[in-house]
C-alpha cells in the first residue's frame, strides 16, 4: 500500500511545491473566476429577487472555468519543460502519476473555490457557508479534477491544446454541473430538501466510476 | 489487353453486396414511408419523418456501442483493424446522430410548437453529439495517427460510459423544472400494425446503410494509412 502512495504523496508535494514558488495557477485562476462573476453580473442583472435562481449557475459557471485553467495549467507546466518525460520515466505506475496530478489538480481548485465564494456570496448576497453546500463543491470539484486531468493530459499533446480540453471535457462533465448546479440551488434558496438526497449520489457515483476508469486509461494517454 | 485490369472487374464482395442490398431496401422503404403508411389521424404528413428519425436514432446508439468496443478492442491488442473500425463506426455515428437532430427539429417545430425542447432523450442526444464530434477532433489535432488513434479510444470508453450518467441527470433535471410541452410519449404505445411494420423495415434499411458506410469507410481508411506509409517511406528515401 505505501509503495502505491509514497509516489502519489511526492508527486503531489511537487505540484505544490512549484505552484508555492510561482503562484500563477491559483492566482491566474482566481482572478479569471471573479472576473466571470463580475461580467454575468452585468449580462444578467442580478437582482435580490433573482439571486437564488441566477447565484447556482454562475457560481458553477465561474468554477468550471476556473478549474479549467487549473487543469490546462497543471499539464502545459510538464510539457514546456519535458517534465511529463521524467516523470514517466520514473520507476513508477502510471496510476500514481494520474492520482498525484489529480489529487494537486483538486487541491489547487478547492483554494481557488475557497478564495472565490465568499466574495461570491458578498457581491450576490448569499449565504455561504452551508454544509450541503460546501459538501456539493468537495465532491463536485473531485470529478471536476478527475475526467479534467485525463483530459489535460490528453488535450496538452494536441494542437490547439487551449481549445481542446474543453471541448473534451464539458460534454462529459456535464452529469456533475447539473448536479451541482442543482444541490447548491437547494442549499442556497433553501428549496425542498429532497433533491439533495439525488443529486449528491449522482456526483457521488460519477467520481467514483470514473476515479477508477481514468487511471487505467491515463496510460495508454501517456505511453510512448 | 486480354487480361481484364483486377481493379476494374465486378467483384461480388461485401461491399457490392451491401450497395445493391441497401439501395433496394431504400427504395422499397422510401415506397413504403409515402405511399403505403397511413397518414396519421392527429400529426398528419410530418409524423412520416418518424420512419427516417427513429431508425437513425437508434442506428447511431448501435454506432457508438461499436466504437467502445473497437476502441477496448484497440487499446488492448493494438490492431490497426479495430482503430479503423472506431474511427469509421464513430464518423457514420457523428452522421446518423446530426440526421436523427435534423429531423427531430423539423418535425417538433410543427408538432410541438417549437425547434427545440430541453427534453432528456433530446438533451442527451445533443451531449452525444458533441462527445463525439470531440473524439473525431482529438484524432484530427492530435501530433501523429498512433497517438490520434488511442486519444480517440479513450474517449470513445469515456463517452460511451458517461452517457447513461448524463441520461439520468437530464432526466431528473427536467422533472424539477416543469416542462411546458407535453413530450412525444403519447405517441409510443399507438402504433398502428401496419406503421410498426414499416419501421421495422425502415430500421433494417437504415442498418444495411450504416454497416455499407461503415465497411467502405473502414476500407478507406485502410487506403488512408497505405498512401501515408508511402509518402512517408518516398520522403525517407529522399525522392
Amino acid at each position: 500500500m505505501n509503495s502505491i502512495l509514497q509516489p502519489v504523496a511526492i508527486i503531489f508535494w511537487k505540484d505544490i511545491l512549484l505552484e508555492l514558488r510561482s503562484k500563477d495557477i491559483i492566482v491566474s485562476a482566481a482572478v479569471f473566476g471573479f472576473l466571470v462573476v463580475v461580467v454575468f453580473n452585468f449580462a444578467l442583472n442580478v437582482t435580490p429577487r433573482l439571486v437564488t435562481q441566477l447565484a447556482p449557475g454562475i457560481l458553477w459557471v465561474a468554477f468550471a472555468f476556473a478549474g479549467t485553467l487549473v487543469m490546462n495549467r497543471s499539464f502545459v507546466r510538464e510539457k514546456e519543460q519535458g517534465g511529463l518525460e521524467g516523470l514517466l520515466l520514473t520507476p513508477v505506475s502510471r496510476d500514481a502519476i494520474f492520482l498525484g496530478k489529480a489529487l494537486a489538480s483538486f487541491w489547487f481548485m478547492l483554494i481557488v473555490e475557497a478564495a472565490l465564494l465568499p466574495v461570491f456570496a458578498a457581491l450576490l448576497g448569499f449565504a455561504a457557508f452551508s454544509r450541503i453546500l460546501l459538501l456539493t463543491i468537495v465532491l463536485a470539484t473531485l470529478g471536476f479534477a478527475t475526467v479534467g486531468t485525463l483530459f489535460s493530459a490528453i488535450a496538452v499533446q494536441t494542437r490547439s491544446r487551449e481549445i481542446m480540453l474543453p471541448v473534451l471535457f464539458f460534454p462529459i462533465i456535464l452529469p456533475v454541473i447539473i448536479g451541482a448546479v442543482e444541490a447548491s440551488s437547494q442549499a442556497i434558496g433553501g428549496g425542498a430538501s429532497g433533491g439533495i438526497s439525488r443529486w449528491l449520489p449522482l456526483i457521488g457515483v460519477f467520481d467514483a466510476l470514473f476515479l477508477v476508469i481514468c487511471p487505467w486509461v491515463f496510460s495508454f494517454v501517456v505511453e510512448e | 489487353m486480354a487480361t481484364a485490369d483486377p481493379v476494374r472487374q465486378p467483384r461480388l464482395s461485401l461491399t457490392n453486396l451491401l450497395v445493391v442490398l441497401g439501395a433496394a431496401l431504400m427504395l422499397a422503404d422510401v415506397y413504403l414511408i409515402f405511399m403505403v403508411a397511413p397518414t396519421d389521424s392527429v400529426l398528419g404528413d410530418v409524423q412520416r419523418i418518424f420512419y427516417f428519425h427513429v431508425p437513425m436514432a437508434i442506428m447511431s446508439f448501435l454506432a457508438f456501442f461499436v466504437v467502445f468496443v473497437a476502441s477496448i478492442l484497440y487499446l488492448a491488442r493494438r490492431d490497426q483493424q479495430w482503430d479503423r473500425l472506431a474511427h469509421a463506426a464513430a464518423e457514420t455515428g457523428v452522421v446518423y446522430v446530426t440526421l436523427a437532430l435534423l429531423t427531430g427539429i423539423i418535425w417538433a417545430r410543427p408538432v410541438w410548437g417549437t425547434w427545440w425542447q430541453w427534453e432528456p432523450r433530446l438533451t442527451t442526444t445533443l451531449i452525444l453529439w458533441l462527445i463525439y464530434v470531440a473524439c473525431l477532433m482529438i484524432r484530427a489535432y492530435a501530433p501523429n495517427p498512433t497517438q490520434g488513434a488511442r486519444y480517440a479510444a479513450v474517449v470513445g470508453i469515456v463517452g460511451f460510459v458517461d452517457v447513461p450518467i448524463v441520461y439520468y441527470s437530464v432526466q431528473w433535471w427536467r422533472s424539477i423544472h416543469p416542462s411546458a410541452v407535453v413530450g412525444p410519449l403519447a405517441e409510443a404505445g399507438a402504433l398502428e400494425p401496419v406503421m410498426q411494420g414499416i419501421l421495422l423495415f425502415s430500421c433494417l434499411t437504415f442498418l444495411v446503410l450504416y454497416l455499407y458506410l461503415v465497411v467502405e469507410r473502414t476500407a478507406l481508411r485502410g487506403l488512408e494509412d497505405q498512401v501515408r506509409l508511402l509518402k512517408f517511406s518516398m520522403r525517407r528515401t529522399g525522392r
